[in-house]
C-alpha cells in the first residue's frame, strides 16, 4: 500500500562512548549524504532512524508517525517504522535465493502481489534473471543489487543505505552509483546515504551533512558546504588544504568586498561576510579557484590576486594532475591545485610559476586560533 | 533379543528429541547471543552431565524424586505418583543428561549467524517470531539436526542414570542397555550379543549422520 511521501526529522542526543548531537531533516525524493571520518557516529545514525538503536534523547519524525520520542518514551519497532535499510555488508539472508530475500521483506502485501513486487523489483535493480541464485552466487555488485530491492520491498517511507559502495570494486561501484542516481529520481521517499567519500556525496546527494564526533556541524546542497564551510573543520572534512590564518584589512561599505592581509600581502576578496576591520579570520580559497597563469591565464576578467610560487609537488590523479606549489617563506603557505595532465606535463618540478587566486572564491571563516 | 525394551528404548529416544529440542534451541540461542553476569555458571551448569559420573547424576535425581524428600513429595502430588521407577522419571533424568549434547552444537550453530541479519529481518518487517521461524531456525538448523543425532544415539546408550532411578522394570523402564546388563548377568550371552549389535548399528548410524550433517554447514559456510 503506497503511502504519502513524508519528510524525515531526526533530532539525537546524547554523551558518552557514542556522543551524538545530530540535527537532520530529509525531504521526501530528496537524497541527504551523511559525510564523516570513520567512527564519527554515521551509522549510529542511520541505527537510530531504523530503530535498531535507541539514543539516550532526542525525536525521529516520519511525517505524521513519531518513531521515537525519547521525553514521552516512545519508541517504534523497526518493524513497525517501515524504514528501508541496506547494510554495509548487505545482510542478505544467506539460505535463501535473490527473489526470497526480496519477498520476505513483502509481507505486509498478499500473493499474488508479493511476488510481483518482489520481481518488479529485482528487474527494477536490474538483476532479472538471477532470481533462482542464492547469496553465494552472486556478485558483490549483485548483492547489493538484492540489499536495494529488499529495502524497497516494504515500501518503506525511508530509504537507508549505510556505504552501500564500499564492498564493491571501483567499476561496479561507479556502475551503481549511476544506478542509485537513476533510482533516486524515481523515489518519492526521503534517501539517506551515508559515506565517508566525499566524492560520492558531492555525486549524488542533493544535501550534504557534515558529522564530527557525532556532532552535524553544517548541512547543505553540497556546493554550499564546499565553498561556504562554517568553520575550518568543515572545510577540511570537505577535503580542502588551502586553509590560512589572515586578518580582515579592509571592508567595503557595502560589505560586498574587502581585502585581507595574509603574510606581507593584501588579497582582494568577494565578499568578507560578517567580518569586520582588525578581526582574526581563518580563509579558504578551493583548490578550483586557483588558476595557474601558465597553463590558463586569469586575463584579467575577474578580480584576481597573483602571486609568484614553487612548484614543489606533482601527483598524478589519472587525467588530472594535483600540483603543490610554495608561495611563502613559511613551510606551511602551500596551495594545492589541479590542472590537466596534458598541461602539467609541460611543467618542470622546482620552476618558478605565478598562481592566482579570484577573489570570489576566497571564504572567511572565525579564526581557528 | 527383548523387543520390549527395544521398543521402550526407541521410545525414550524418541521423547527425549522431541521434548528436549525446544528446550535446547532456547537456551542455545539465549546462551550464544545474550551477555550477562553469571552466563559462565549457566553455561557450566548446562556442561555438567557431561563430565559428570551418571551415578552421581542418578543419585540425587533418586533423593529428589524419592516421594520422602519434599520435591519428590511435591512433584507426586503434582503427577499423581512418584517419579522413581517409573517411565516418566527416566524421561526425566533423560532431558537432563543429554542437555549438553543438545545445547552444545545449537548454540555453534546460532553463534555462526551475523547479528545483522537478525537486524535486517526487524528491519524488513519480521516479528521476532518470524524472524526465528523464517531465518534464524533454517541457518542453525544443520545444528539442531546433530543435536537430534546425537540426542538420539545417546538416549539409546544411557545406562546408569537409568539404572540408578529407573531400575529395571520390564516395559516401563528396562531399555536395551539395562536389557544387556541383565542378559549377560543371566549367563543369556546371544541375547545379549543380538543386543549389542544392534545398538551398536544404530548409534554408528546416528554418528554418520552427526558426521555427514557437519560437513555440510562447513560446504555451507565455505563459500
Amino acid at each position: 500500500m503506497p503511502t504519502k511521501p513524508a519528510p524525515l526529522l531526526v533530532t539525537l542526543r546524547q554523551a558518552g562512548q557514542i556522543p551524538l548531537d545530530v540535527e537532520i531533516t530529509c525531504n521526501p525524493g530528496e537524497l541527504l549524504a551523511l559525510v564523516g571520518p570513520s567512527g564519527s557516529g554515521k551509522t549510529t545514525v542511520l541505527r537510530s532512524i531504523a530503530g535498531l538503536y535507541r539514543p539516550a534523547a532526542g525525536r525521529i519524525v516520519s511525517g505524521d508517525q513519531v518513531w521515537f520520542d525519547a521525553a514521552a518514551g516512545t519508541m517504534v519497532s523497526p518493524q513497525a517504522r517501515a524504514t528501508g535499510l541496506v547494510f554495509q555488508d548487505y545482510a542478505l539472508f544467506p539460505h535463501l535465493t535473490a527473489l526470497e530475500n526480496v519477498k520476505l521483506a513483502a509481507r505486509h502485501l498478499d500473493e499474488p502481489l508479493r511476488s510481483a513486487q518482489a520481481a518488479g523489483l529485482l528487474a527494477r535493480v536490474n538483476l532479472d534473471g538471477l532470481e533462482a541464485r542464492t547469496p553465494d552466487q552472486l556478485s558483490g555488485g549483485e548483492r547489493q543489487r538484492v540489499a536495494l530491492a529488499r529495502a524497497l520491498a516494504r515500501d518503506p517511507k525511508v530509504l537507508l543505505l549505510d556505504e552501500p559502495f564500499s564492498a564493491v570494486d571501483r567499476t561496479t561501484r561507479e556502475r551503481l552509483k549511476a544506478e542509485l542516481s537513476t533510482l533516486h529520481r524515481s523515489l518519492e521517499i526521503p534517501i539517506i546515504l551515508v559515506t565517508h567519500d566525499l566524492q560520492e556525496a558531492e555525486a549524488l546527494a542533493d544535501r550534504i551533512a557534515i558529522l564530527h564526533k557525532g556532532r552535524t556541524l553544517q548541512s547543505g546542497p553540497p556546493d554550499d558546504v564546499r565553498l561556504r564551510p562554517v568553520s575550518a573543520l568543515v572545510a577540511r572534512l570537505m577535503g580542502q588544504t588551502n586553509i590560512f590564518e589572515g586578518v580582515v584589512e579592509q571592508v567595503s561599505k557595502a560589505r560586498s568586498s574587502g581585502r585581507i592581509r595574509w603574510r606581507e600581502r593584501l588579497i582582494h576578496v568577494a565578499t568578507t561576510g560578517r567580518f569586520t576591520e582588525g578581526e582574526r579570520v581563518t580563509w579558504l580559497i578551493p583548490a578550483d579557484y586557483v588558476v595557474l597563469e601558465e597553463t590558463s591565464p586569469s586575463a584579467g576578467k575577474r578580480q584576481v590576486e597573483k602571486l609568484p610560487g614553487k612548484l614543489i609537488d606533482f601527483t598524478g590523479l589519472g587525467e588530472m594532475t594535483l600540483l603543490t606549489i610554495r608561495v611563502g617563506a613559511d613551510a606551511a603557505d602551500v596551495l594545492r591545485l589541479t590542472i590537466a595532465t596534458r598541461e602539467a606535463r609541460l611543467l618542470k618540478p622546482g620552476s618558478i610559476v605565478t598562481v592566482g587566486l579570484l577573489a570570489e572564491g576566497i571564504h572567511l571563516m572565525p579564526s581557528e586560533n | 533379543m527383548d523387543w520390549t525394551a527395544f521398543a521402550l528404548t526407541l521410545k525414550l529416544a524418541f521423547w527425549t528429541c522431541v521434548l528436549i529440542l525446544p528446550i535446547a534451541v532456547m537456551l542455545a540461542r539465549w546462551l550464544a547471543w545474550r551477555r550477562f553476569t553469571g552466563k559462565s555458571f549457566v553455561e557450566a551448569l548446562v556442561m555438567l552431565p557431561l563430565v559428570l559420573p551418571p551415578t552421581v547424576l542418578g543419585f540425587y535425581l533418586l533423593i529428589g524424586f524419592s516421594p520422602e524428600s519434599r520435591l519428590g513429595a511435591f512433584v507426586a502430588t503434582l503427577l499423581g505418583g512418584p517419579l522413581v521407577f517409573t517411565f516418566a522419571g527416566i524421561l526425566v533424568a533423560s532431558l537432563i543428561i543429554n542437555l549438553p549434547f543438545a545445547v552444545q552444537p545449537i548454540q555453534r550453530a546460532f553463534e555462526a549467524i551475523a547479528p545483522n541479519v537478525r537486524e535486517a529481518a526487524f528491519v524488513s518487517g519480521l516479528s521476532p517470531i518470524e524472524t526465528m521461524r523464517r531465518v534464524e531456525i533454517p541457518l542453525a538448523w544443520p545444528g539442531i539436526a546433530s543435536a537430534f543425532a546425537l540426542v538420539f544415539a545417546h538416549t539409546l546408550g544411557e545406562f546408569g542414570v537409568i539404572l540408578m532411578i529407573g531400575g529395571s522394570i520390564p516395559g516401563e523402564t528396562r531399555v536395551m542397555s539395562i536389557a544387556i546388563y541383565d542378559g549377560v548377568q543371566a549367563f543369556r550371552t546371544a541375547d545379549a550379543a543380538v543386543m549389542s549389535a544392534v545398538l551398536l548399528a544404530f548409534s554408528f548410524a546416528a554418528i554418520v549422520m552427526v558426521h555427514m550433517l557437519a560437513r555440510r554447514r562447513s560446504d555451507a559456510h565455505a563459500h
